[in-house]
């Protein structure tokens, strides 16, 4: 092989490898930052001895004994001390037994490992965000901290800081037990879910789409969803898939927010939808579907109706029903009351937004104001929507979202 | 791995849990060899506090701190890890009344 191809392939191998080499550095070495100081040089060495050599059968325990070989090197470079011989002796030991380090099991628990520390409860959540996506997806502090608006500095800190609890705390370097597991995975799935829809709606600033984000987050869904397929998992999945399955279609050409039921249906990514559809099916038959497989299936009702008008709103009504016994929230009662509101009529759905908004919780929330507002307009009461919008534009910060508002404003008829 | 747990409780709520409760999870850690030490502690008002300046000595009475919940004892812990850790912070019965802060212990660096 020529040495350009070499490179190429090294290239491929870093992109399909480097996580899953790291994820196993890191429970050899015991220590992220070491483990990623190997991971490098590793990298290195195989750029030096891959065109001389060739490119090794199995280029993953290569790549892991090297990087696992350079760190105790390393150690032993700075330490030059007769007591460590014996970790060298055992280091050429460990290098001859190459496949022991990184057969398919055990590089799949070590990836499962990884996510479960990353998004392990003792860290921050934005730290655990911040983690995931550095250690488990490869993006580079940079690129994080451009996807959430944050000044890098403060992000490589709050990196440097989970890091520093991990290793002090000792925060294990493990799949939790099967006690905890259900817990623990909410958390992951939390993590996911969230980076989601920060690339889905940024909260503030004038994009409302961050495609990478969005995309980072599918890529980790279906990561987990191969290593660990639990009905929730696959129920994130199917919601993150339909969800972005109308990225196409829900902002104008101008950039304004298109509703749900003005979108050009023809725009929606069929592939994504069939997927999508197929793992919510899979949830649901499991028997134990939670609230991500139930919100997906709310997605997948909405995916199949070929126009606005034909949707099943005894269906969502129904789904939400089971959601808000499932997972109660002021939130899901208010997108309950729109559903009502599409199959009883508006005044039903206003009904029940009055009394949630009695009740305070929603009284600062932007989107009950404006799901009021709309209700109150197809009801001819004018006045009354107006003042909701008005509420509503006070409390959105969006750019295209304020431009909706606006443009609903100025369409009520005086 | 040592881990100290701070129990924090509010003051009307520092005899909430019964004695007898707290000295049972001792002790069952302490069979299962896990336990270093623990004790309860007298009230904040009790509190005394020292600190040298310049080679002289300044005691005031407190801290009387500005959070409603105050340190009221503490469970040294040898855990695994801090998942153990956590895991056995759960079952100090003043936790479903106040709450435990956990804390991994560091080892005194004396060589340098």
């Amino acid at each position: 092989m020529a040495a350009d191809s070499i490179h190429q392939a090294i290239e491929g191998i870093y992109e399909a490898e480097s996580r899953r080499v790291l994820a196993t550095l890191i429970r050899v070495l015991g220590d992220f930052d070491k483990a990623e100081e190997a991971l490098h040089d590793a990298f290195r060495a195989a750029l030096e001895q891959w065109p001389r050599e060739g490119v090794p059968g199995n280029p993953r325990a290569w790549l892991v004994s090297a990087g696992r070989f350079k760190a105790i090197d390393a150690v032993r470079r700075l330490k030059r001390f007769d007591a460590l011989d014996e970790v060298g002796e055992k280091a050429d030991v460990a290098f001859i037994d190459t496949a022991a380090w990184a057969d398919e099991e055990s590089v799949e628990d070590d990836q499962l490992r990884l996510i479960f520390t990353c998004c392990h409860p003792a860290l921050a959540p934005e730290a655990q965000v911040a983690l995931t996506l550095r250690e488990v997806c490869g993006l580079t502090t940079e690129e994080i901290a451009h996807a959430f608006l944050t000044p890098a500095p403060t992000l490589a800190q709050r990196i440097v800081r989970a890091k520093g609890k991990i290793r002090d705390a000792k925060i294990p370097y493990e799949v939790p037990a099967r006690a905890d597991l259900a817990d623990r995975l909410d958390a992951v799935l939390r993590v996911i879910y969230l980076v989601f829809n920060e690339g889905y709606a940024a909260s503030s600033g004038r994009q409302v789409t961050r495609h990478d984000l969005s995309t980072e987050a599918i890529r980790l869904g279906r990561l987990l969803a191969e290593l660990l397929p639990a009905p929730e998992v696959q129920g994130l999945l199917a919601l993150l898939l339909l969800q972005d399955s109308r990225r196409a279609a829900r902002m104008s050409a101008e950039g304004d927010v298109v509703l749900l039921e003005d979108q050009e249906r023809g725009l929606w990514n069929q592939e994504q939808i069939v997927e999508g559809t197929r793992l919510v099916e899979q949830a649901l038959s499991s028997g134990s579907a939670g609230p991500y497989a139930i919100q997906a299936a709310i997605a997948a009702v909405h995916a199949e109706a070929a126009t606005a008008a034909a949707t099943d709103w005894d269906e969502i009504v129904g789904l939400y029903d089971l959601l808000v016994a499932m997972s109660p929230s002021p939130v899901v009662e208010l997108n309950r009351a729109v559903a009502v509101a599409m199959r009883d009529g508006p005044a039903a759905g206003l009904a029940i937004i009055d009394a949630l908004l009695a009740r305070g919780e929603l009284k600062d929330y932007r989107l009950a104001h404006a799901a009021r507002a709309e209700l109150c307009r197809r009801l001819g009461r004018t006045a009354d929507a107006r003042a909701s919008f008005e509420r509503a534009l006070k409390l959105a910060k969006q750019e295209p979202e304020r431009r909706l508002i606006e443009r609903r404003l100025a369409e009520l008829q005086p | 791995m040592k881990y100290l747990c701070l129990v924090y409780l509010e003051k009307d709520k520092w005899h909430a849990v019964p004695d007898r409760e707290c000295k049972a999870c001792g002790d069952g850690f302490r069979d299962r060899g896990l336990l270093l030490a623990a004790e309860p502690l007298e009230s904040v008002e009790t509190a005394t506090t020292v600190r040298v300046r310049n080679g002289k000595t300044y005691i005031t009475d407190g801290p009387f701190a500005e959070t409603k919940e105050a340190l009221a004892g503490f469970y040294l812990l040898d855990a695994r890890d801090l998942n153990d850790a956590i895991q056995m912070a759960s079952k100090i019965p003043p936790a479903r009344e106040g709450s435990i802060e956990v804390r991994p212990v560091r080892e005194l660096v004396v060589g340098s």
